[in-house]
């Protein structure tokens, strides 16, 4: 046996693979779901943060500033296993997949309130100005010329801390849920073999990939016509 | 233009309501304006009236107040105290809509300030349709119309990235007078320019002058503003000097600190 042979034995072995592929595609569908969920709900609550901050109203923004800081100094592991461990004595018994799903809404949400403040306030003051000098309204400009050019300054960073905070899905293992490297790590205990961890990280760059392309036809979309 | 201004000084015989259009006073009438930034006194008690079609010319030193008060009239800034009162509206009440009276003060500002992320068309139309409420085909029309004065009708689809620095300012000054506003307030219309660009804006601002807009212009188009200025106020130091027809601050001002002004900004 070759030492090709040996390697492709151990990491991309057949019958492993073709067994432990339904375990690998349901660990995906989990992923997908957690990640979805992940994205929708951490970016919507930081813009949202960013949008009532942008309101100026201290003792709020004091408030705001403290969880955003709280979210983006605690590790994502720590915030899962508070939840998931912590929670039930409050009452309340969230799954490994809810508690997965909150925290890591959370970190997104306190970093992407970061990344689009800083997009709203580095929008001249000149645009808030010329504006209002027709009529719109706080809001109406906030919504019609300075968001529109926040988003375009956003993008990139969003785009970065979005992929790796939705790559902690993995975190999920710790509480049981059965996503990609869940049961990729479990099939790998059983079959003795590393080929479903290789399947594994197939499956990320087959889920990631696109997501960094589609960022990057939405960044050339936002960029404007020079 | 004599009666008017007679009619602003409280002068001559007082003119029927509506005559010209002039209804209770002067179009912009400010009144002991001050306005403080923290413990720099930037405006002291600045009394400023324009009669509707004047044109008035603010100069003076940078750092004179010149741009504040323009500012005040819109209230950009806030005023620490004092009044302005622009076509009837007092601008200061707090119950006044300001987004509406906004729509009857147009302002062009030195860096232009155009929406980037849209075209020359979307820039004008904007406010037409979120707040004089125009639907998008009466905005479009009218913002055609708009472009189409400051001779950029073929510029429509163009985004500011695309235009030079002078049609950026007549792009934005379509967008002000698009909402047909009572006066328009320039501030350095045209610093910002190269000299070769310069020449189109103050055009445009001509044309819009001999069509009967009140105007204020902060600027130092010297040429210009012997031209086509009625009355020129000079500004030092948060106060008005000294103020008149553009030959009398030009040739004979009136005062020391007037006339050092003149003679630096004609010596470049």
């Amino acid at each position: 046996m070759s030492t090709w042979d040996r390697f492709a034995e151990t990491f991309f072995n057949a019958k492993v693979m073709h067994r432990y592929l339904p375990d690998i595609l349901s660990g995906v569908v989990v992923t997908i779901e957690l990640a979805l969920l992940v994205v929708v709900t951490g970016i919507g609550a930081g813009l949202a943060l960013a949008l009532l901050r942008s309101l100026g109203i201290r003792p709020l923004n004091w408030l705001i500033i403290g969880v955003v800081d709280l979210f983006r100094s605690l590790p994502p592991l720590v915030v899962i296993v508070l939840i998931y461990f912590g929670l039930p004595s409050a009452g309340l018994a969230p799954s490994g997949f809810v508690s997965t799903w909150l925290s890591l809404a959370f970190v997104l949400m306190a970093f992407s309130e970061e990344i689009f403040w800083a997009g709203i306030t580095s929008v001249d003051r000149g645009q808030w100005e010329a504006a209002r000098s027709t009529g719109l309204s706080f809001g109406q400009t906030l919504m019609n010329v300075v968001l529109p050019q926040a988003f375009r300054l956003a993008i990139p960073p969003l785009t970065n801390r979005t992929i790796a905070i939705t790559k902690g899905t993995a975190l999920g293992t710790v509480v049981a849920v059965t996503e990609i490297l869940g049961q990729a790590s479990s099939a790998m205990s059983n079959s003795y073999n590393p080929s479903p961890l290789m399947m594994g990280a197939a499956a990320y760059l087959v889920l990631f990939l696109p997501v960094v392309v589609a960022a990057r036809f939405i960044e050339t979309r936002f960029a404007w016509k020079r | 233009m004599v009666c008017a201004l007679q009619a602003v000084a409280g002068l001559g015989p007082r003119r029927p309501r509506r005559a010209y259009g002039f209804m209770n006073g002067p179009m912009v009438d400010a009144r002991a304006v001050h306005k403080h930034f923290g413990a720099l006194h930037v405006l002291k008690g600045v009394d400023l009236r324009v009669a509707e079609r004047e044109l008035v010319f603010v100069i003076g030193p940078s750092g004179s107040g010149k741009s504040t008060l323009l500012r005040c009239l819109n209230r950009l800034e806030e005023p620490s105290s004092g009044s302005v009162v622009v076509d009837g509206i007092d601008i200061l009440d707090p119950r006044t809509d300001i987004n509406h009276a906004r729509q009857r003060i147009g302002m062009v500002f030195q860096s232009f300030n155009l929406y980037p992320h849209m075209t020359a068309l979307g820039n004008v139309t904007l406010a037409l349709r979120l707040v004089a409420g125009k639907s998008r085909g009466e905005a479009e029309a009218l913002g055609r119309a708009a472009l189409e004065r400051v001779g950029l009708a073929d510029r429509a689809g163009h985004t500011p990235g695309q235009l030079s620095g002078g049609q950026q300012q007549r792009v934005a000054i379509a967008r002000a007078i698009a909402l047909e506003p009572r006066v328009m307030l320039f501030d350095e219309p045209t610093s910002a320019l190269d000299p070769e660009l310069v020449g189109s804006v103050l055009e445009v601002m001509r044309a819009l002058r001999e069509s009967g807009m009140t105007m204020i212009v902060v600027s130092h188009e010297m040429g210009f503003a012997r031209n086509a200025a009625d009355r020129v106020v000079f500004m030092d130091a948060g106060a008005i000097v000294e103020e008149g027809p553009p030959v009398a601050i030009f040739e004979r001002p009136a005062h020391e600190r007037t006339r050092a002004f003149i003679g630096q900004i004609q010596r470049h």
